[in-house]
């Protein structure tokens, strides 16, 4: 199976798009934002060093700068806007606002999904797993307190909704 | 420009013998940096995303065959973290969970670069690369694949296919520095490996030379200066001197991570480090 520049699709968030008149080597960062307008994942390093472009592909964490788009044909791709309809937050966005974990904001897309992650892989992870966990993710505002605070509300809350 | 996307190891030996000059795509986390940063343009690419026999992991009478797209993460806490204590410990070292659930063992070979985190390990292991082709299998001794910085033994139209490594029955460890523990890129590595039943100790270096350096006066010198049947402490001479040993086969150069100096001091400690928590 061979893609020039003729439509690919990708199936973003369940649904599949269909990518147009693309450069084949655009990065999945690339295509989500400019084609497809999926603005919520972003852009910073576009070198796999920052995780603000995290989405899931086929469940793993990654960064979506370094996946070439027209070679995630046939995976399931999840962005942040996938995590929970428009308007409407999850636990965890909602943590991270109660627990002041947003600054500038730019870090929070990546981080959210990259917690979401880790917490459908672990629901109770260590202090040492959660900053392992999130080490691909720079924040240059919040000095990450906040944001282990976010997660720490998460896991007690969804404890407490479980017993 | 065109992207391959092969369903079957056949059908992507094929491609490439069609497309000699095509890029192997396993993770892209090597790639797309020199993509998105206009460093490189791609002509053809062929992408091993689906190619399944690439995910294959076999254990071997003798040891393991690892398909060479099997990313770090199965190596580092994954499903395959029981076959190299060294090779889970250097896998959890490379970049961050996001790169470690793309990046490959086998991409780490095709890149090949002195600072690639896997590699002390498959040189210390002895590891044999497989690469295939359309005219059949080739098996390469690591110390013949890699040959330089960046540069390997694989010609244009072969896939590496797996890696076979074997098992050890004894200690192993891999150190790295760098500046921070997540993220980082080594400024010198080491991977020791204590394989009792031939009283034996492997030491190979990471980003102190053009390629992974294994250190062989260390090595000989280590066999005939102390028992390695056994994990017995050691002396701090027979210690330090193997330590002093390490660093004078180092070749270090000094760039934007780090200097020659330092370099080659660091490749000392960690020898003497690993061989601490190997003897005791």
């Amino acid at each position: 199976m061979s893609t020039s520049s003729e439509i690919y699709s990708l199936r973003v968030n369940g649904t599949d798009q269909h990518v147009k008149d693309a450069w084949i080597g655009e990065s999945l960062l690339y295509v989500l934002r400019e084609r497809l307008g999926f603005m919520g994942s972003k852009g910073a390093c576009e070198q796999g060093e920052c995780g603000s472009c995290t989405v899931l592909i086929n469940n793993d964490a990654v960064c979506s700068c370094l996946v070439m788009a027209a070679s995630a044909i046939d995976t399931d791709i999840i962005t942040v806007e996938g995590l929970a309809p428009s308007e409407s937050p999850n636990d965890i966005q909602q943590a991270f606002v109660a627990e002041g974990a947003v600054q500038c904001g730019f870090c929070t897309p990546g981080l959210i999904v990259a917690v979401h992650h880790l917490l459908e892989t672990n629901s109770s992870p260590s202090e040492i797993e959660v900053k392992e966990a999130l080490s691909g993710n720079i924040c240059r505002c919040t000095g990450y307190g906040r944001i282990f605070s976010a997660v720490q509300l998460v896991i007690s809350q969804r404890e407490k909704s479980i017993s | 420009m065109t992207i391959f996307s092969p369903r079957s190891l056949t059908e992507a030996l094929q491609v490439l013998n069609e497309h000699p000059a095509a890029r192997l795509l396993a993770g892209g986390t090597d790639t797309m940096v020199e993509i998105n940063f206009r460093h490189f343009e791609p002509s053809d690419i062929i992408s091993l995303r689906h190619v399944q026999e690439l995910q294959v992991f076999e254990t071997l009478s003798t040891g393991y065959r690892l398909g060479a797209a099997i990313p770090y993460k199965q190596f580092e806490n994954g499903s395959f973290s029981h076959v190299s204590g060294a090779l889970s410990e250097a896998s959890r070292t490379v970049g961050s969970p996001q790169i470690r659930a793309t990046g490959t063992i086998g991409g780490n070979l095709g890149t090949c670069s002195p600072a690639g985190d896997t590699l002390p390990v498959l040189s210390a292991l002895d590891a044999q690369i497989e690469l295939s082709s359309i005219n059949g299998i080739r098996m390469l001794s690591i110390h013949d694949f890699m040959l330089g910085v960046k540069r390997n033994a694989r010609v244009s139209n072969e896939i590496i296919t797996a890696i076979h490594i074997p098992k050890i029955n004894g200690f192993q460890g891999y150190a790295k520095v760098g500046v921070r523990n997540a993220m980082v890129i080594s400024i010198a590595s080491a991977c020791l490996i204590h394989n009792m039943d031939k009283s034996h100790i492997a030491l190979a270096l990471g980003a102190v030379g053009p390629t992974i350096i294994r250190c062989r006066t260390a090595e000989k010198w280590l066999t005939q200066n102390a028992d390695l049947s056994t994990s017995t402490a050691l002396t701090t001479e027979v210690i330090e001197e193997f330590g002093r040993l390490a660093a004078s086969e180092a070749l270090p150069i000094t760039d934007h991570r780090s200097t020659a100096e330092y370099r080659k001091h660091a490749v000392g400690v960690l020898a003497q480090r690993l061989l601490k928590r190997a003897m005791k």
